[in-house]
């Protein structure tokens, strides 16, 4: 029951319940920013399979997903992670290799997909990717689409504007909604209940935590409800759709969670490296995910050395002058 | 004063916004030109990113789109679904200048962000769009940064990410896309535009020492390069702010 007072989870419990083999999933957060990684390492330890991933450009946490072989299709706009790599290194190579299956759209395209599911429409307009090859080349068949019901029948339509030449429009394409099974989410605070509150950019988090059957919300902080209601106005994950709350500190890391952390340089510097190589990536899988029992245990891994060096300066909302190179 | 081929693309990239604009910029070099153009030649452009921050302060080079740096004294802080709003606006959108990179690009423009080879199996997966085919659909002009090699300025385009010109003259309309699409090529050899009517791109300026043969070996498809003309290189001014202000660690210069 959503309405619920409280929801406080486990991660492994969370993960447990609500994250099945093939289950349709997105996570939160874009490039190295407020992945919920703690969850991604989570999926990663429980060995969870087939997953089909829908994502904007949620760089780390999917290539991590993607890495361990828990991904089978996935639907995405950006397989990059910034300056520490211009395309993810295993999304590349699953992609190369035919490992997993892969449907190209936009950013706003896979915005919109998740504003429509978390609308209860079939579909949204948009005026991008007309002419493009991301209308004529689909990665996923119509055959195979019209076997699996969870999928819609089309990549996307294109159709004349049905106003005429109203606001000078000719063409539309529709893009088809995303209601996942389950979203994952990282926030900066929340309450027992689940309502949850962003700081900085919320990416386009709250349409995903809105078109989600199930949602997890990880957390930065737990807060007291009476406090996170003192100001309503900065909240913007409404508990009536949050089914788990998790509190995990450092919950976002490698990647940043703004006036908390920075992302860590030197994990993901260390991780572009790894990732290259096979026998280097089985290591790190074993030394960081698998051998790891909590999030915790791979925070104290870390250390206070490196936590100190991300540690947010309390106005920028980043750890200023951290050596990036 | 020496300068880099990188220092030389941001300070011609610079000098293309003008005040007033809204910069549209990516990862990398696109956000270093919109600070400098900011801090040089247009101060009030806005920098603006696809994550849905305004006007970031930028006190520090940003590594993505999505870094804490791009937040912090921004105007505000929204999402996606506001910023590619934004861009597709009547009104707010005919401000925007977009600001792209690709691995191939053809004579008209149209940009492949997503892979080498054939699609469904491919020698190299690249990132993909993003926003960039977004962007392209949506504004009325844009920079595009490309190395100047032959296998990337190339006859036929692997696969069509990003919307330039598409077909030529009127393709963009009978497409449907809005009106616009990109307006200058910056590489490190080369300045390259689009011709008003067939849309086909030409050879605008070359960098002091580029020889036009020298262009042209590099690309698979022949420019017009009677119109070209030597590219004014950066003043000491301009190098001094983009050193001192913009990138004092070299994040994205890279070395001297």
């Amino acid at each position: 029951m959503k309405t619920r007072q409280n929801k406080i989870m486990g991660l492994e419990e969370a993960v447990n319940k609500y994250v099945r083999n093939g289950s349709h999933i997105s996570i939160g957060g874009f490039t190295i920013n407020r992945n919920p990684m703690a969850a991604v390492y989570e999926i990663i330890r429980q060995r969870i399979k087939n997953l089909h991933l829908y994502a904007h450009s949620n760089g780390q946490g999917v290539d991590e997903l993607i890495g361990a072989g828990c991904v089978k299709k996935i639907e995405i706009a950006y397989g990059g992670n910034g300056k520490f790599a211009a395309t993810c290194i295993c999304f590349r190579k699953a992609v190369q290799k035919g490992v997993i299956e892969i449907e190209d759209y936009s950013n706003y395209q896979m915005t919109l997909r998740f504003l429509a599911g978390s609308m209860g429409i079939p579909f949204l307009p948009v005026r991008s990717s007309l002419g493009t090859d991301i209308v004529k080349k689909w990665g996923f068949s119509r055959e195979s689409r019209l076997k699996d019901p969870k999928l819609p029948d089309e990549k996307l339509i294109t159709m004349n504007n049905p106003f005429g030449d109203w606001l000078n429009t000719a063409k539309v394409v529709l893009v088809p909604a995303i209601n996942t099974d389950v979203t994952i989410i990282h926030v900066q605070k929340a309450d027992k209940q689940g309502t949850g509150r962003i700081q900085g950019l919320s990416f386009a988090d709250t349409e995903q935590a809105k078109s989600a059957k199930h949602l997890i919300l990880t957390c930065e902080e737990l807060i007291d409800t009476e406090e996170i209601r003192t100001s309503p106005d900065q909240n913007q994950i409404p508990f009536i759709n949050v089914d788990a709350v998790v509190h995990v500190p450092h919950g976002a890391y490698p990647t940043a969670c703004y006036k908390y952390y920075d992302y860590d340089p030197v994990y993901l510097n260390d991780y572009a490296g790894w990732a290259g190589n096979e026998n280097l990536y089985k290591k790190y899988l074993e030394k960081y995910i698998y051998n790891i029992k909590t999030h915790e245990d791979l925070i104290n891994l870390i250390g206070e050395k490196r936590l100190k060096a991300i540690k947010a300066n309390s106005s920028t909302g980043y750890a200023t002058d951290l050596i990036r190179s | 004063m020496k300068y880099t081929s990188r220092e030389m693309m941001t300070i011609v990239a610079a000098r293309q916004i003008r005040n007033g604009d809204i910069v549209f910029c990516g990862t990398g070099i696109s956000m270093l030109a919109a600070m400098a153009a900011k801090n040089i030649n247009a101060p009030e452009s806005v920098i603006f990113f696809e994550t849905g921050a305004i006007d970031a302060q930028l006190d520090e080079i940003p590594m993505a789109v999505a870094d804490s740096r791009v937040m912090f004294g921004a105007s505000l802080n929204g999402g996606l679904l506001d910023a590619f709003a934004t861009m597709q606006n009547r009104i707010t959108g005919k401000k925007v200048i977009g600001i792209l990179g690709a691995a191939q690009i053809d004579r008209f423009g149209n940009i492949n962000s997503t892979v080498i080879g054939d699609y469904f199996n491919p020698d190299v997966r690249f990132s993909g769009s993003g926003g960039a085919c977004d962007v392209a659909s949506f504004v009325p002009r844009s920079i595009i940064f490309m190395q100047h090699e032959k296998r990337k300025f190339v006859n036929k385009l692997d696969y069509l990410t990003s919307p330039g010109h598409l077909d030529g003259a009127d393709g963009r309309k009978n497409a449907g896309l809005a009106p616009g699409g990109p307006e200058v090529i910056i590489t490190d050899m080369a300045v390259m535009r689009f011709h008003d009517t067939t849309k086909q791109m030409y050879l605008h300026g070359y960098y002091p020492g580029v020889k036009k043969e020298k262009i042209l070996e590099n690309m698979e498809f022949e420019v017009d390069v009677s119109m070209a003309e030597e590219v004014r290189p950066p003043s000491l001014e301009e190098l001094k702010i983009l050193r001192e202000k913009c990138d004092p660690q070299r994040l994205i210069l890279g070395k001297i």
